[in-house]
């Protein structure tokens, strides 16, 4: 009896230590990124990275004002395409799609989520790139769409059907119809969670180096138009870190720390949004 | 059939809003939901089997009998609340005053035939748009109106001193009894004829639950309410009439005082003696 006793204990304690050990290992990966980031790219990082064009090789300082920017629009773009799209069918997927038509619907989002982003943007330089004849922003906006269409879709999905039912049905029991109950009390209760899933998707996509590669492709100055190539950090950071100059590798650590730095701020918004503003009262 | 003579234009005088003070009561009984020969169905599985009964107009109805026997279904077959179950389908009649219940409009059912449900489901707005909500849904869009209609609903549901000081704070900063009164008042803001409630009070603490008797007693001069409860002694206090429901069956419907003195049925007498159940 006693021997199980401490068998229990001995059991209990290494799964104890195996989770714990498994947990840190993640936890640190991301302290080691940021840490590794600051150390390599912390010096590049000034008032002129913010403000200035690159410098040619060879020629100290410059920034990646126009990477920047261009990646803000890129993201502009993907969301005012994704939002909406992602949104509504997001709606009709938890609300109006019935049992076969949901999980036909889901199966797909759940697959399109999963082809990798290179493949999507081959699919935006064909659509995009090769009947406009140019790279533009347009087009890397279109590629990031398609990988955030999926994410919107579903998280949207996924927060309308948190909404309990009771709530729906107090809304139609006072006579409301059922567009009317989802449109007023339904997408309210959800909205949170959903602008807190949309956040994520575009912190997701904001990242995305391989679909922009032959979309948005990269430029050296400001981009003049949305239907003109532009710079964009990650596309920059790639650029820069298979150069042979040292000056740019610096470069491409501080981008990296500024991208990563704008995703991690992001999703601690997006959290913050979902933290719970005052509890049920029952 | 005979509701075809029953015309409502015939009879003027029998508005289901009675004065304040009267006792509530009409001496003829007049029903005001008819319901026959309900067969109620969730894909194969028989819920209702054969339930015929009429709600007497100003009265307070209970229906009563175990977990699963039926009574919510039936409920909910009067506001046809059981549409948002795909699986669901009924056969038989229900008739609202002269109105084929079945086949009318259904936002215009519910809005005459309203419902409290178990659970407290504020929305999550202030107590101010909780309570206009069904008028705004239905078109009422005047702001000095709705103010009107939405004080005169608190007050109704005996919740307007307690928060006519913070009409615009959220629902949820309200207590349980507090909250389940209010969705009684969000109710009664569109002025239903009929009231349903779904065990309105099995969520809510004794004093609470004293309070929402209190109040659906002085709610039937106005309105007919069919309540659903699994508290014997709330029916026995509350209800005119009374229906013990056992699975899908209703076995005996009658005054409250009959059921729960002197039941005409063996089942009815081992539920309300505690037998079993």
């Amino acid at each position: 009896m006693m021997y199980r006793f401490r068998w229990r204990k001995i059991v209990n304690l290494l799964m104890f230590g195996i989770t714990g050990l498994c947990t840190l290992v993640t936890v640190a990966v991301l302290f080691l990124i940021l840490g590794y980031l600051v150390w390599k790219g912390g010096t590049s990082i000034n008032l002129d990275f913010f403000t200035q064009l690159p410098k040619p090789p060879g020629e100290a300082g410059g920034g990646m004002a126009n990477a920047i920017l261009g990646s803000a629009q890129l993201v502009l773009v993907a969301a005012l395409i994704g939002v909406p799209v992602g949104f509504v069918g997001g709606v009709y997927l938890a609300e109006f799609g019935g049992p076969t038509w949901s999980f036909v619907i889901r199966y797909v989002a759940d697959l399109l989520n999963g082809v990798p982003s290179i493949v999507l943007g081959i699919f935006a330089y064909s659509m995009v790139v090769l009947p406009m004849r140019n790279f533009s922003v347009l087009a890397g906006g279109f590629a990031l769409s398609i990988i955030f269409i999926p994410l919107a879709v579903r998280t949207t999905e996924q927060f309308l059907r948190a909404v309990e039912q009771p709530l729906r049905e107090g809304a139609l029991a006072l006579g409301a119809s059922k567009w009317k109950a989802i449109a007023t009390v339904v997408i309210p209760a959800a909205m949170r969670g959903v602008a807190t899933g949309m956040m994520l998707g575009i912190a997701r996509v904001a990242g995305e180096t391989a679909p922009l590669l032959f979309t948005s492709f990269n430029n050296r100055y400001w981009s003049s138009g949305i239907d003109e190539p532009a710079a964009s950090l990650p596309v920059m950071i790639f650029t820069y870190a298979i150069s042979p100059y040292p000056d740019w590798h610096r470069q491409a650590w501080a981008a990296g720390l500024v991208l990563l730095a704008l995703i991690l701020v992001v999703n601690v918004i997006a959290r913050v949004l979902l933290l719970p503003k005052h509890a049920h009262g029952h | 059939m005979l509701m075809a003579i029953d015309m409502p234009a015939l009879r003027p005088d029998v508005s289901p809003r009675a004065p304040a003070g009267d006792s509530g009561h009409h001496p003829d009984g007049r029903p005001k939901i008819r319901v026959s020969q309900i067969h109620f169905y969730y894909g194969s599985f028989q819920a209702l089997d054969d339930v015929s009964l009429a709600i007497g107009a100003n009265r307070i109805t209970a229906l009563i009998g175990p977990s699963g026997c039926g009574k919510s279904t039936f409920l909910r077959v009067l506001n046809r609340m059981y549409e948002t179950v795909r699986s669901a389908r009924v056969e038989g009649s229900v008739f609202l005053d002269d109105q084929d219940a079945l086949a009318m409009d259904v936002t215009e059912l519910r809005r005459r035939v309203g419902m409290v449900f178990q659970k407290p489901n504020p929305f999550p707005k202030s107590i101010f748009d909780n309570v206009a909500y069904g008028l705004k849904v239905n078109g009422l869009r005047n702001r000095a109106r709705l103010r009107e209609a939405v004080e005169r609903s608190l007050r109704r549901a005996a919740l307007w001193e307690e928060v006519k000081g913070k009409l615009h704070d959220s629902a949820y900063a309200l207590s349980g009894g507090q909250q389940q009164r209010l969705c009684i008042a969000r109710a009664l803001a569109v002025d239903p004829e009929v009231l349903l409630l779904d065990e309105p009070s099995s969520a809510l603490d004794p004093i609470a639950t004293g309070k929402i008797e209190e109040l659906l007693f002085h709610l039937k001069q106005s309105c007919t309410i069919v309540i659903v409860t699994h508290n014997m002694q709330q029916a026995a206090r509350i209800a005119d009439d009374t229906g013990f429901f056992l699975m899908g069956r209703l076995i005996e419907f009658d005054k409250a005082r009959v059921i729960f003195k002197t039941p005409a049925r063996k089942e009815t007498e081992d539920y309300i003696t505690g037998r079993f159940g």
